[in-house]
């Protein structure tokens, strides 16, 4: 049965950023992107800074620049957004091609390609060199309240198994002949969403029982993984200090 | 004669409605044993096996494990006791890694560093399963992720392993690697199954449950032998099995 695995995202390989604890590189991706986030919108040069920072991210953790692409294409809906921006804004406008354009609605698009790639861009870095469970406990050891932590590891844990039932569901009813696709047989699709959101319930108390069995009371229990030596530290918080260094000059100037 | 490893006295449940799950049962288990419960479907061993590990609370009657009363002051300690291995692998694994779920049972009862780690690890060699510690249980094959299950109850070390339908949805080969496994465990077993089979190659006893009653207790060969007491209680042995002819281990 082939059903989406949540792991896409990670690039299995050896690099020196797949070597790096995940908590660290949970924080300099978050660091990195508050960075970008400070920038002001007027300081190309800074965004072209970072831009090669992460260009050298991206080398250094070997992720093949045709997978960064397929993963940037996530992008596609905010890309439409920013096009759009420059015609519907209000405020002064300008001529560029003949065509009149929001001088604020530029920058507007101009603001969310730069930013939006570059953090997305962060992330994918940090996806594709940290295994999903990893980067649960990193966070974990982040002291992101574990009560979070928990719920996304069962999201994902489960993800897997809620799109098999309803892969399964959907044969059922097309090895009878039935295949709902049009809005009109909306009532069909709505009774699987129903009977599957039932049955995940159904197997969330299972699964509750199996924890109650092993001495649940109320809290998941933290697994660290050891702390990270200086070194990794240092290494990983390379990019986002240039990046911080940048916007704060971008600031002062 | 030793502390029994479970006793369960007169115990009797029924459900909001008022309809009868289980009624006056009675038996107990010695350290060292495996024992089988056979019964048709809707005969109540679900409803028996959550008893054992304190998720239901008995209506009538007493659940004892190793000496100590499953009563509500000490349904943390039981609960350490009795190993209880789901019957879908899915339900028994949530964690994010087959370390991280097999540490989740002695976690929970205060065990960590490397008493912790040693743990886990004695538990999943017992299993054959050291090799997939650091991935994620929705990637193995359901034959792994049962043998990962009952590494899971391992790591408390339990008194009394307590197995819902081990055996069920496992192709053959998977079948009888489990079979070998749980066959080289030295502790208490409790298997819940309809593989008669099984029951027979694991279980030195069975009982025999039917509408809430435990209707026969005795040698699984003699049991599977009764062919009364078989048909009276939908039990229905594989084509062509005799269990006269298989030699006993």
């Amino acid at each position: 049965m082939k059903t989406a695995h949540v792991h896409a995202l990670y690039v299995h390989g050896k690099s020196p950023v797949h070597d790096l604890e995940a908590h660290v590189k949970v924080a300099a991706m978050l660091l990195f992107v508050f960075a970008v986030v400070a920038t002001p919108r007027e300081a190309f040069w800074a965004f072209a800074v970072d831009a090669v920072l992460l260009a050298g991210a991206v080398r250094a953790a070997r992720i093949p620049v045709r997978f960064l692409f397929g993963r940037l294409l996530v992008l596609i809906p905010f890309v439409l957004f920013a096009f759009l921006l420059p015609f519907l804004g209000g405020g002064a406008r300008t001529e560029v091609l003949g065509l009149s354009l929001s001088i604020e609605g530029l920058w507007g698009a101009w603001t969310i390609l730069a930013k939006a790639t570059l953090g997305v861009t962060a992330s994918i870095v940090m996806a594709a060199t940290t295994e999903v469970p990893d980067i649960l406990l990193g966070l974990d050891r982040l002291r992101v309240p574990r009560l979070i932590t928990a719920i996304a590891g069962f999201m994902i844990r489960y993800l897997d198994v809620v799109l098999g039932e309803m892969h399964r569901m959907r044969v059922a009813m097309l090895s009878r002949g039935y295949d709902p696709r049009w809005i009109w047989q909306g009532r069909a699709l709505a009774t699987s969403a129903g009977s599957l959101f039932i049955r995940s319930y159904e197997r969330g108390e299972r699964v509750h029982q199996a924890m109650v069995a092993r001495g649940y009371q109320g809290h998941m229990p933290v697994f660290n993984s050891g702390s990270a030596p200086v070194g990794s530290w240092a290494r990983a918080m390379t990019v986002p200090s240039v990046a911080w260094v940048v916007t704060i000059v971008s600031l002062l100037t | 004669m030793s502390v029994p490893a479970l006793e369960v006295r007169d115990l009797s449940f029924e459900y909001p409605d008022g309809t009868p799950v289980l009624r006056s049962v009675d038996f107990h288990v010695h350290p060292g044993e495996r024992v089988a419960l056979l019964g048709p479907n809707g005969a109540g061993k679900t409803t028996l096996v959550l008893h054992l590990n304190a998720i239901l609370q008995p209506g009538e009657g007493s659940v004892t494990v190793a000496g100590l009363p499953a009563t509500d002051d000490n349904t943390h300690e039981i609960r350490r006791r009795t190993g209880l291995v789901f019957q879908d692998p899915d339900d028994q694994l949530f964690m994010p890694t087959v370390r991280q779920d097999v540490a989740f049972g002695p976690a929970n009862f205060g065990v960590e560093g490397p008493e912790l780690e040693h743990r886990v690890m004695d538990a999943l060699e017992a299993v054959g399963m050291m090799e997939v510690a650091d991935r994620p249980p929705h990637h193995l094959s359901l034959g792994q992720r049962r043998r990962v299950a009952v590494a899971t109850v391992l790591a408390m070390r339990p008194e009394i392993l307590v197995l819902d339908e081990p055996s069920s949805n496992l192709d053959p080969a998977s079948r009888h690697e489990l079979a070998h496994i749980l066959q080289s465990l030295d502790i208490t077993m409790f298997m819940v199954t309809h593989d008669l089979p099984y029951a027979l190659e694991l279980c030195e006893r069975s009982l025999v449950m039917d509408e809430g009653r435990l209707v026969a207790d005795g040698p699984t060969a003699e049991i599977l032998g009764d062919r009364e007491l078989m048909r009276a209680h939908r039990l229905e042995l594989p084509y062509g099995f005799d269990p006269s002819l298989v030699q006993p281990h």
